[in-house]
């Protein structure tokens, strides 16, 4: 099953190594992984898309937690989240083609970003689902390029209060 | 006042009460070498960078204390592989200083650079590139807490020679600011009440113990815990020690070479209490049907290790010592119904007892040298003197730890998770510089002894009187006996017959040889040697193709034992 998971680290030189090194050295899969500063520059914030068993996913939040420099780990799988990937497509445009790539545009919020002769870039955001769906939709008329940040994850706010208190004590 | 990284490296492993380093020096690290002797620290120089590592890491096990390595960048540092790799897998605290190229060359493929920092990664518990020494103070403050606190293990840090030379104002940090690392000590007391619960009702209760009742230096109350509720006790290979092995209760050790009532107490067992071990596959066998009717109890101070392999139906998370501490509490404040549960189990008793009497730990003595009388005949003569044992891998380790009966903590060192052949020695040495007066044995191949034999010239330099005791059987024992069993005999790559002369090769050091081929020779070279006031080699001609038995093939329940 895929999970998503999110890490809160020091923003420590070698971090990024040290994670993506766990996931390999014990066999881990990573499907995507984000990474950017938080509010605090001290701070960074990772997503990592997983795919595993339960068991498995309870070893990595456990050997994530083991690393002296991660601060916090969100299992988002089982808990009210919203997530978010940026994708960039391109597809091609050519001729008659071209109203009805706008039309599946608009359906799916997406926005052009850039128009040639041949060919349209394309700029979606949302669930892993819909860039998913957005991609088979486009697959018919020749997609030529995809470039997607991977999945972040937030959990919704309960009674008031976020669910996952995760600022750094 | 301003000092030097250099002086604050030294000034801060004494703050860190470290008595002993063990080195080698090289240009990276000259500056620190030139401090060295200011300092109340002891250096001791090593022959190879890796015997410093396994030296720091013995001496760390024998006493309970963080070890301390010291060597240069490049070939310096990448010798510390094995003993950084060797210390992670077994738990041991230690910090190990490596030298680097200067900071600004970093990155450059400069002379003797090797990215230390990425290389040991997977092998540390965590490690530090110091970028400046103004932070040098945390780092090493940080580094000894993380290496002996929680489950320990080894913290490297790389030490840049510029970062060695600048200076700044010293102020060693009194406490350590690590947000993302806080292990749980205390066990919850929920789950060690659930846990008592538990073995209140068990009929055939087993304790099975691993190293992590030694590091946490619970011997003492897992004893007093097994004997108030006459619950028997198996141990790992890392647990010898932690429970007196000449007591009734014990059931020796347990896995691949474990006994034969071991293995079937915890095949048989309806409750399992692991405290401080891992599930380790040379222990559990084939995971499936390992201790199948059980529920299992696991207490460790790694949340990692609960669950990994088997599932845990009790999990307490929480240090070995303490827990059973809390435990003992309960079993004091309910001591009648801890009582009659003691003494509900006789029938169990009864049957681990007929499992000792049908298959022992055994050999057959013939007109050659049987390595296990080797080591039965040290245990005879020394067991009294409570010596420190390390060993060498191979049949050689699997000896020691069967034929001699550990009855102390710390007197057993021996490389468990890795298996590095070549530990012993040097890990050796180590518990001789921590114990001066102590008897301090190493079990021996004579493929290991050979992995790190310059370190004959560290012993005899600073006359560490380590008796070195190798059971020369003329082969890669263990590989040869899985050869043996599950490959035909097809005796590919682990004869070695060449092998150098052991007496004369230890005279040429200035230590001291002895060489025995008969049985009838065994008891009297062993007591000279260990009456020699020097470093011994002594080298018994021993039976070339014999086995250690019990033997689980790998892959297979642990009741399935090839027997002598
Ligand atoms: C560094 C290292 N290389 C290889 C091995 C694989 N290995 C395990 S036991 C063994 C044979 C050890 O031979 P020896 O020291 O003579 O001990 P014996 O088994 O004969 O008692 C080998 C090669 C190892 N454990 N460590
Ligand atoms: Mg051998």
């Amino acid at each position: 099953m895929k999970h998503v998971i999110g890490v809160l680290v020091e923003n420590e030189f070698g971090v990024l190594s040290r994670i993506s090194g766990l996931f390999s050295g014990r066999g881990f899969n990573i499907e995507s992984l984000t990474v950017a500063e938080t509010d605090d520059p001290a701070i960074s914030r990772m997503t990592i898309v997983t795919l595993g068993d339960d068991q498995i996913v309870e070893q990595i939040t456990k050997q994530l937690n083991k690393l002296i420099n991660v601060i916090k780990v969100i299992d988002f799988t089982n808990s009210d989240h919203v997530s978010r990937g940026l994708m960039l497509v391109k597809v091609s445009v050519e001729g008659s083609k071209r109203l009805e790539v706008l039309k599946l545009i608009e359906v799916f919020r997406a926005r052009v970003i850039d128009m040639a002769a041949k060919s349209a870039i394309i700029e979606i955001t949302g669930s892993d689902m819909k860039l998913r769906a957005f991609l088979d939709v486009l697959a018919p008329y020749g997609i030529k390029e995809v470039n997607s940040t991977g999945i972040v994850a937030m959990n919704r706010e309960v009674k008031g209060r976020s669910r996952h208190k995760i600022k750094a004590a | 006042m301003k000092k030097t990284g250099a002086q604050i490296v030294l000034q801060s492993l004494q703050i860190e009460g470290v008595k002993v380093v063990f080195g080698y020096p090289g240009g990276a690290v000259i500056n620190l070498y030139d401090e060295l002797p200011n300092y109340e620290v002891k250096h001791y120089l090593v022959r190879h960078e890796q015997a410093a590592v396994h030296a720091a890491d013995g001496y760390a096990r024998a006493t309970g204390e963080v070890g301390v390595a010291l060597v240069t960048s490049g070939p310096g540092a990448t010798n510390t592989v094995t003993g950084l790799a060797t210390a992670y897998m077994d738990s041991i605290p230690l910090v190990v200083f490596t030298g680097q190229v200067p900071t600004g060359l970093i990155g450059n493929d400069a002379f003797q650079e090797a990215d230390i920092v990425g290389i040991t990664r997977p092998c540390t518990k965590h490690n530090y590139l110091v970028k400046s020494v103004k932070e040098l103070p945390r780092i090493i403050k940080e580094a000894f807490h993380i290496a002996r606190s929680g489950r320990p293990g080894p913290v490297l840090i790389d030490l840049p020679k510029d970062v060695l030379v600048d200076t700044t104002i010293y102020e060693y940090p009194e406490t350590v600011s690590l947000p993302g690392y806080n292990p749980t000590f205390e066990g919850h007391p929920g789950q060690i009440r659930k846990a008592l619960k538990a073995l209140l009702k068990a009929k055939r209760p087993v304790f099975y113990v691993g190293g992590g009742a030694i590091l946490s230096d619970a011997a003492e109350v897992l004893t007093e815990l097994a004997t108030r509720l006459r619950i028997p006790v198996t141990t790992t290979l890392m647990g010898l020690g932690a429970f007196p092995e000449t007591h009734d209760l014990s059931l020796g050790m347990l896995g691949m070479h474990g006994t034969y009532r071991a293995n079937m107490a915890v095949t048989e067992s309806d409750v399992l209490f692991a405290i401080g071990a891992r599930f380790d596959d040379r222990v559990t066998g084939r995971i499936d049907e390992f201790a199948p009717d059980a529920k299992i109890i696991h207490v460790d101070v790694d949340p990692t290790s609960i669950s990994k392999n088997v599932k845990v139906h009790i999990p307490i998370v929480g240090d070995v010592h303490d827990v059973l501490d809390k435990m003992l509490v309960v079993v004091n404040e309910m001591s009648e119904e801890f009582q009659a549960f003691a003494d509900s189990h006789d029938d169990w008793l009864a049957r681990i007892a007929k499992w000792k009497d049908m298959h022992k730990l055994d050999y057959i003595q013939e007109e050659v040298i049987k390595p296990q009388y080797v080591v039965e005949t040290i245990c005879r003569l020394t067991r009294d003197q409570e010596p420190i044992i390390c060993t060498e891998v191979g049949q050689n380790q699997m000896w020691a730890a069967q034929f001699y009966d550990y009855t102390r903590p710390r007197t057993w060192l021996s490389s468990g998770g890795l298996g590095t052949m070549g530990y012993g020695f040097p890990a050796a040495l180590g518990a001789q510089v921590a114990f001066p007066d102590r008897l301090v044995v190493d079990i021996a191949g004579d493929g290991s002894i050979q992995m790190n034999i310059q370190e004959l010239a560290t012993a005899v330099q600073y006359q560490l009187p380590v008796k070195v005791i190798i059971l020369n059987n003329g082969y890669l024992g263990m590989v040869r006996q899985w050869q043996e069993l599950f490959f035909q005999k097809h005796y590919s790559a682990t004869e070695m017959s060449t092998a150098p002369d052991f007496v004369k090769l230890a005279e040429a050091y200035g230590a001291a040889g002895l060489r025995a081929t008969h049985p009838r020779e065994v008891e009297a070279t062993l007591k000279k040697a260990f009456s020699i006031d020097k470093p011994v080699f002594v080298e018994f001609v021993v039976a070339g193709e014999e086995n250690v038995y019990p033997m689980v093939p790998a892959g297979q329940p642990i009741s399935k034992m090839l027997l002598v």
